[in-house]
């Protein structure tokens, strides 16, 4: 038997040779020094949790479950699981009332799509957002993305399902919380592009939210629920109907590809390559299988590509730039790829505010330097933080895919 | 996904040759499993120190010659002193401001005080001409309180041995301070990053000025500059007298500038630089890779025409110890390494180790060898590499740079 293969524990924390690279990289350790860093709080810490799990420390809350420590270890030890596991094994903080509600995209946003202009209208109101600081601990300084009053699966029910089944191809189209509920549009867009290039756009029998809201807020019981169900849900339609998944949220995706298996032993190991991001299903299908894009004339952008973390530890950011590099006249810059300090539901809590605000500084710094016209990236919450912190509007590549291409012409050229 | 080359390792020898053939209008990608050991960097790049007889070497380019046939340098052979040439030009191109000559080494500062030979040094050190250039000096070592990865001690001991004056002080900061919060993590890029405000940085140097009066110099722990030179040129005028930098244990400001700095080159000429990915396994035909696959990209596989291995040694898994052999876990190329394993180690830590010599076996050319043969379009550089022993002959960072280097012209040239 080999000894050295099989004494390696499940997060291979006994890997880790203490080089502290990983803790060069973690946006929290320059702004916050109540964050041991993830050396301390991961590998190190675990040794002595496994001891006793009183060693765990609360401040592994600051961890924002960026990955990028993973990204960096020359070791390949899977730090941010160790310190996710650490927080759903030992953490004995009790979510609060602010937590649950920011947790749950999915109930909150089903409530307030019917109630849309209201809560739009009350959001935006400052003795509002003072009472939500005041009294839920919710950063006055945020603004809440809006609700859309129609959500994307009804307007898919009315407008879209109906001529779907027309297309030689067929996938699942993971719509997620954010097109669901605030922005719509975005689902839309993905149709347009979607049905010119000849793929029929399906729903998923049910879907949830992908949880990771819940994750990071402690409500795991919560979380795995909804994962079950979800790849419950994919299965069908992987294995059963052929149909593979797509998203464009790249959080999302990321969450049902690892976080799944990793953080909540949900297994998707048979659906997990069945499960992909908009803008690497679209290049895919370009590069292997024939697709064409057609753009229309006269287009002229400068666009700035950020790097969202999760896109960063999918690896995935080079389809999304030679998507948008396809557009004649598009001229594309790759932002440092760095945390915009918005971490999902992190930096809207208040006592996160200030730290949430100095991790984005030097992004926000070079945003309002690159002279781009606008910024694109596949994340809904850099979005909100980068539009909230810098005077330049987001768009998801997909967005400015559906804006540039020529329908009429993609249409004819993928006819054949 | 399509590319020209695709080169597995972004460390010094990854992105040297990715550079050069990007530079050529080569479309390169690189992957890389985690950051490099590049953040260990002294900050100097040594050729040759020593032959493996134990003699010193003057001049690295005439010693060369001396090396046995396993070298890599013996397979670039006359080319030796162009490419070192080549290495230092594209290094100062990419904006890493090295000084040094292939012809003549010059003394670097070790993390200890010590001083050994070297070829190129950054501009945050001083490469000194020889051993006695310290003597009758008065230094004034100045460490950041609290900050254990700089020995004060023994850099004073070793100065003092060659006839200088020392003085010990520990100047702080309430932002110095407040890193002491997690004793373990006061490492220099931490340091590096709270100097990055200028007030920060201006408080601290005003500081240390008011305490060097009787200094003709001023000893300092390379922790300034985490992503550019600016924080150095200002440290220097403010002090207003001579500095020197004293590398400090691992992780390496410099080290972590450098590979920052070149990899920022090499996506400014178009590469594409995949971090945090591994190759998972590669399709294998004729002779030939035909295409990889990785754990991020799945089963979209990469294709080039050719690759290449620059996945470093034991450190980065380039090269993997098991307990009967020694693996190159990428391809299963043939590593050269002694069958017994107690030939593998000698029990005395300072002496040479046997296993510092193993690796990859390729052919004149460098390209790779697999079951006896050579793969038509895998081509090996850097410390994956067999035949020599960075850490005896003072060496590593040629290898990795000239058989890089050596390695585009191959690719290019067909």
């Amino acid at each position: 038997m080999n000894i050295q293969q099989v004494n390696i524990s499940e997060n291979n924390f006994e890997q880790c040779i203490k080089c502290t690279i990983c803790t060069v990289y973690c946006p929290v350790v320059p702004v916050n020094p109540d964050y041991p860093g993830p050396k301390q709080a991961g590998p190190d810490g675990e040794r002595l949790r496994l001891k006793r799990g009183e060693f765990f420390d609360e401040s592994l809350k600051y961890c924002l479950n960026c990955k990028r420590c993973e990204v960096a270890c020359p070791s390949g030890v899977k730090i941010g699981d160790i310190i996710q596991l650490a927080r759903i094994k030992y953490g004995k903080k009790k979510p609060k009332l602010r937590d649950v509600m920011l947790a749950n995209t999915d109930f909150v946003g089903s409530v307030a799509t019917k109630l849309a202009p209201v809560v739009n209208a009350s959001l935006a109101l400052k003795p509002v957002k003072l009472a939500m600081d005041g009294i839920l601990k919710i950063d006055a300084h945020r603004t809440f993305p809006k609700y859309s009053s129609q959500t994307f699966e009804s307007w898919y029910k009315k407008n879209a399902a109906y001529k779907q089944q027309s297309y030689k191809n067929q996938f699942s189209f993971f719509h997620g919380c954010y097109v669901n509920y605030n922005y719509p549009q975005l689902g839309k867009d993905f149709v347009k592009v979607m049905n010119a290039i000849g793929y029929g756009v399906n729903l998923l029998d049910e879907e949830k939210c992908c949880g990771v809201a819940l994750v990071s807020n402690g409500l795991i019981n919560q979380a795995r629920r909804q994962a079950e169900l979800n790849i419950k849900n994919i299965r069908k339609s992987v294995l059963e109907k052929g149909c593979p998944i797509v998203g464009v949220s790249s959080t999302c995706v990321f969450t049902m590809r690892d976080e799944y298996p990793h953080l909540l032993g949900v297994d998707n190991a048979d659906v997990r390559d069945g499960i992909n991001l908009a803008t690497r299903f679209i290049y895919h299908l370009i590069d292997e299988c024939g697709v064409k894009l057609k753009f229309r004339d006269g287009i002229k952008m400068k666009i700035a590509y950020h790097t969202p973390c999760h896109m960063e530890k999918l690896g995935w950011a080079y389809y999304s730039a030679s998507l948008l590099r396809m557009i004649p006249g598009v001229e594309l810059q790759m932002l440092d790829s760095q945390c915009c300090g918005i971490a999902g539901t992190y930096g809207f809590k208040k006592e996160n505010y200030p730290v949430s605000q100095g991790i984005g500084a030097s992004l926000f710094r070079q945003i309002e330097n690159s002279g781009a016209d606008f910024v694109a990236t596949d994340c809904e919450t850099c979005k909100w933080q980068i539009e909230m912190s810098t005077s330049k509007k987001v768009m998801h590549p997909v967005s400015v895919l559906a804006e540039a291409l020529d329908v009429e012409e993609t249409i004819k050229a993928n006819a054949k | 996904m399509k590319f020209d080359v695709v080169i597995i390792g972004g460390g010094l020898a990854g992105l040297t040759c990715g550079i050069r053939l990007q530079k050529n209008g080569v479309k390169c990608a690189v992957i890389s499993a985690g950051q490099s050991a590049l953040h260990f960097s002294s900050g100097s790049f040594d050729l040759l120190n020593k032959l493996p007889d134990g003699s010193d070497v003057d001049c690295p380019v005439e010693a060369a010659g001396k090396l046995d046939a396993l070298h890599p340098y013996k397979k670039i052979g006359e080319l030796l002193g162009f490419y070192a040439d080549e290495a230092k030009s594209q290094l100062i191109g990419c904006g890493v401001d090295v000084v040094g000559e292939a012809g003549a080494n010059t003394y670097r500062i070790t993390p200890m005080g010590t001083l050994r030979p070297t070829w190129l040094t950054m501009s945050d050190f001083t490469a000194f001409p020889d051993g006695n250039s310290l003597s009758g000096k008065k230094l004034l070592i100045v460490n950041i309180a609290g900050f254990l990865d700089f020995n004060t001690k023994f850099i004073a001991d070793s100065f003092e041995s060659r006839g200088a004056e020392c003085r010990i002080v520990a100047v702080s900061l309430p932002e110095t301070e407040r890193l002491r919060l997690s004793p373990t993590e006061m490492r220099a890029p931490n340091i590096a990053r709270a100097l990055e405000p200028e007030t920060v940085l201006a408080a601290l140097l005003s500081e240390i000025k008011s305490r060097s009066e009787w200094a003709d110099c001023v000893v300092l722990p390379a922790v300034f500059g985490l992503s550019d030179l600016a924080p150095l040129d200002y440290m220097r005028s403010v002090i207003g007298k001579k500095v020197c930098l004293v590398p400090t244990m691992p992780p390496s400001v410099p080290g972590i500038r450098t590979q920052l700095v070149l990899r920022r080159a090499f996506e400014r000429m178009g590469g594409v630089f995949m971090l945090g990915d591994s190759v998972a396994k590669a399709d294998l035909k004729n002779g030939e890779i035909a295409a990889i696959y990785t754990e991020n990209h799945g089963d979209y596989g990469i294709k080039a025409h050719c690759y290449v291995l620059a996945t470093g040694s034991y450190f980065s898994k380039g090269l993997v110890a098991r307990p009967d052999s020694v693996v190159e876990p990428v391809f299963g190329c043939d590593v050269d390494y002694e069958k017994k394993r107690a030939d593998w180690y000698d029990s005395s830590f300072f002496a040479r180790q046997g296993y510092m010599r193993f690796g990859v076996v390729t052919d004149d050319c460098f390209r790779a060898v697999k079951n006896g043969k050579a793969l038509a379009n895998l081509y090996a550089a850097g410390s994956v590499l067999c035949g020599f022993d960075a850490l005896q002959q003072g060496c590593g960072a040629g290898v990795s740079m000239l058989s890089a280097l050596y390695v585009a012209d191959k690719i290019m040239k067909g």
